[in-house]
């Protein structure tokens, strides 16, 4: 090794370029820290935050949050995290709204936990925090909560399978969500006490987390007709997760014979009940409540009267298949009024 | 990588006999060019944006990539020896939920639980050290299958379940103090101090000058007599700890436990190393470029945010700045020769 003696001058560009960048960062800083004005075109700066920004249902929520936010005279900004469950993400898109200006903030929690503490100090700034489609835990560290029921729309799609088997004896496969998450453990939870059983009910043959994602949904499938393959009464998360249990089962040349429920109600979904692939989804309306979370915000800014409490923004059983005594309707109306 | 021998780096610290001037040093730095992006950026969302030049608006940018800002001066030490680590994320998740599950179910008083987290990563990071110099393996598929095993171990431990009313200490981190009229956490002074020692490390010691030659040519350096298998165990080592310190500012910042953070933190800090100046081929780039690539993202992410442009576009200008980046670092290469 050469001997080298050049401390001087490498710390010389040490030095350098940390003055540099701490000069960069200290004229960039002598601003005045405060954010509380909302600075611009004096319209109501609401913000959108939601897990993704590629699922469907948030590409949807988004165009709802869009359109109110004109109708209404107010300017949307948007952000998701990178990935469902992305907590930080969602952490620094809040913290960067709060410096913004918004007024309010919609989200849809990646983590109902995790993400209090960052909702806590945007509500202490005095902006109106919304959850969207999924609660906080606890609820109350949000304003308000804007949702679809989802044990509620469990019940009915558990009703409409109790009537639909006419007391055959049910073997049940359940596609789950993931372990924890509230959406998928209160639907199906919700499915169940619709069907009239208990979790542990040896009814259930198997049970499979699927993500909600179409190729883990048929995955899934596959492993359960192996496991038992007279299964005949399929409940899916949501209709990606149905639609990859439907190929598995045209794959056995068992689609015909296996009742497939579902929840959420987006259009491929819906199409797929028109085919007969799905029997029936509960079907929710995200645009609804990005809507109704806007105005709330708008309002808010108006005559600073805050939204609180739980609204549940509805859903409908759709199917061609009516039963009798389970509410429905059928697939010409779900067509009309579904997402993504 | 490439065979072929890679030519003197004039503005490696260990460089040739002709010493250039420190006018013409700064010029050639790699980290020269990340530089005047970042100012570049600021320059941009200072005239577009009145909420972009506070203070306050600055410390939030620090607080929100010091997480990532730490992974990345671990995955800088490892990318300077041609390797690459893809667990870094994984094995934060893991070291935050050793943290948080210890103290809050009071197994541990909170101080060991936060020594206990940051030497399990450390331990992760001596493992990958052994598989990639002992057996030898190719770094990106030991870290590829650590990146799994730390995953899997991460919802295993945890139950799925997020761990939230934390001890004092574990987010002491988080806390703010106030400097002028603005709030600095703790956290990011930590990130800054961490980034200046390696820095010093890297440019000032011996250690650090057998880190370059390693990366340049670990057969040249091993007949120099520098003692790389060791060397790079170390490394390794010293990058796994930097994941359990980022496992402690992730909890410090959002005050849980959450066995789903960090799922693309890995990708990020190779980002915010190669936006820095960092080449993937080893032996040339600096901490400090990655500091000043991973605010370069902060900044972007904020601006644009603060502009009211929706994320996705936030990713796409990352992207073109990564491929930029490594486009300029092989045209200067050519410069050198």
């Amino acid at each position: 090794m050469p001997r080298t003696t050049r401390l001087p001058s490498s710390l010389l560009r040490v030095a350098a370029l940390t003055g540099v960048a701490a000069l960069t960062l200290t004229a960039c800083g002598s601003g005045s820290g405060s954010s509380s004005t909302s600075a611009g075109s004096g319209k109501v700066k609401v913000g959108l935050i939601t897990k993704t920004d590629t699922n469907p249902f948030f590409v949807k929520m988004k165009e709802g949050a869009e359109k109110a936010a004109k109708d209404n005279g107010a300017q949307l900004s948007t952000a998701a995290g990178k990935f469902d469950g992305d907590n930080a993400g969602q952490v620094t898109a809040i913290e960067n709204m709060v410096a913004s200006g918004v007024k309010g903030i919609l989200i849809t929690p990646s983590d109902s936990k995790a993400i209090v503490p960052a909702i806590a100090k945007a509500r202490a700034k005095g902006v109106l925090v919304i959850a969207l489609d999924t609660p906080t835990e606890p609820q109350s560290a949000v304003d308000a909560l804007f949702a679809t029921d989802n044990l509620d729309a469990g019940k009915r799609i558990g009703q409409y399978s109790k009537a639909a088997m006419k007391g055959k004896t049910a073997k049940i496969a359940t596609l789950d969500l993931a372990p924890g998450v509230s959406v998928g453990v209160q639907r199906h939870n919700g499915f169940l006490q619709g069907f009239g059983i208990g979790a542990k009910d040896k009814s259930i043959v198997c049970s499979q987390d699927t993500g909600g994602d179409q190729a883990k949904g048929q995955t899934a499938m596959e492993n359960c007709l192996q496991k038992d393959p007279d299964i005949n009464l399929v409940y899916t998360i949501n209709e990606p997760a149905a639609l990859g249990a439907y190929t598995a089962l045209k794959a056995k040349g068992r689609e015909k014979d296996v009742l497939i429920v579902s929840v959420d109600g987006g259009c491929t979904g819906t199409r797929a009940v028109k085919d007969g692939k799905i029997a029936a989804t509960s079907q929710q309306y995200p645009l609804k409540m990005a809507a109704q979370g806007v105005e709330a915000v708008v309002t808010y800014a108006k005559n600073g009267k805050k939204a609180s409490g739980y609204t549940d923004t509805g859903i409908n059983l759709i199917t061609d298949k009516a039963q009798a005594k389970v509410a429905s309707k059928d697939t010409s109306f779900g067509l009309k009024s579904c997402w993504g | 990588m490439t065979a072929t021998t890679t030519p003197p780096d004039t503005s490696a610290p260990y460089a040739g006999l002709k010493a250039p001037t420190t006018g013409r040093r700064l010029l050639t730095a790699p980290t020269t060019g990340p530089l005047v992006a970042l100012l570049l950026a600021c320059a941009f969302f200072s005239s577009s944006n009145d909420q972009f030049l506070t203070g306050g608006n600055f410390s939030l940018i620090v607080q929100q990539v010091m997480v990532v800002g730490t992974l990345a001066i671990g995955q800088t030490l490892i990318i300077l020896t041609a390797g690459i680590d893809l667990s870094c994320g994984a094995v934060m998740a893991f070291g935050s939920i050793v943290i948080a599950k210890m103290a809050a179910e009071g197994s541990l008083p909170p101080l060991l639980a936060i020594a206990l987290g940051i030497a399990v990563c450390g331990g992760f990071g001596l493992l990958n050290g052994l598989l990639v110099q002992k057996i030898p393996l190719p770094p990106f598929i030991v870290t590829l299958g650590m990146l799994n095993v730390a995953f899997a171990l991460t919802h295993i431990y945890s139950e799925e379940q997020t761990i939230s009313s934390l001890p004092g200490p574990l987010t002491a981190l988080g806390q703010t103090f106030p400097l002028g009229n603005t709030d600095i956490t703790y956290g990011s002074l930590l990130t800054i101090a961490l980034f200046l020692f390696l820095a010093y490390a890297l440019s000032s010691t011996s250690w650090g000058r057998h880190v370059y030659a390693r990366g340049n040519s670990q057969e040249a350096a091993r007949l120099n007599g520098i003692r790389t298998s060791r060397l790079t165990i170390g490394i390794y080592t010293v990058a796994g700890l930097l994941y359990g310190i980022a496992a402690l500012l992730l909890i410090s910042r959002t005050g849980v436990g959450d066995p789903q953070a960090g799922q693309t933190d890995n990708l990020d800090s190779i980002t915010a190393v190669v936006l820095g100046g960092t080449s993937l081929f080893g032996g040339r780039g600096s901490v400090l470029g990655t500091f000043i690539g991973v605010l370069i993202v902060g900044v972007f992410r904020n601006g644009l945010q603060l502009m009211g442009v929706a994320s996705t576009y936030q990713t796409l200008i990352t992207g073109v700045l990564v491929i930029l980046a490594v486009t300029v670092d092989q045209i200067s290469r050519k410069k050198t020769r």
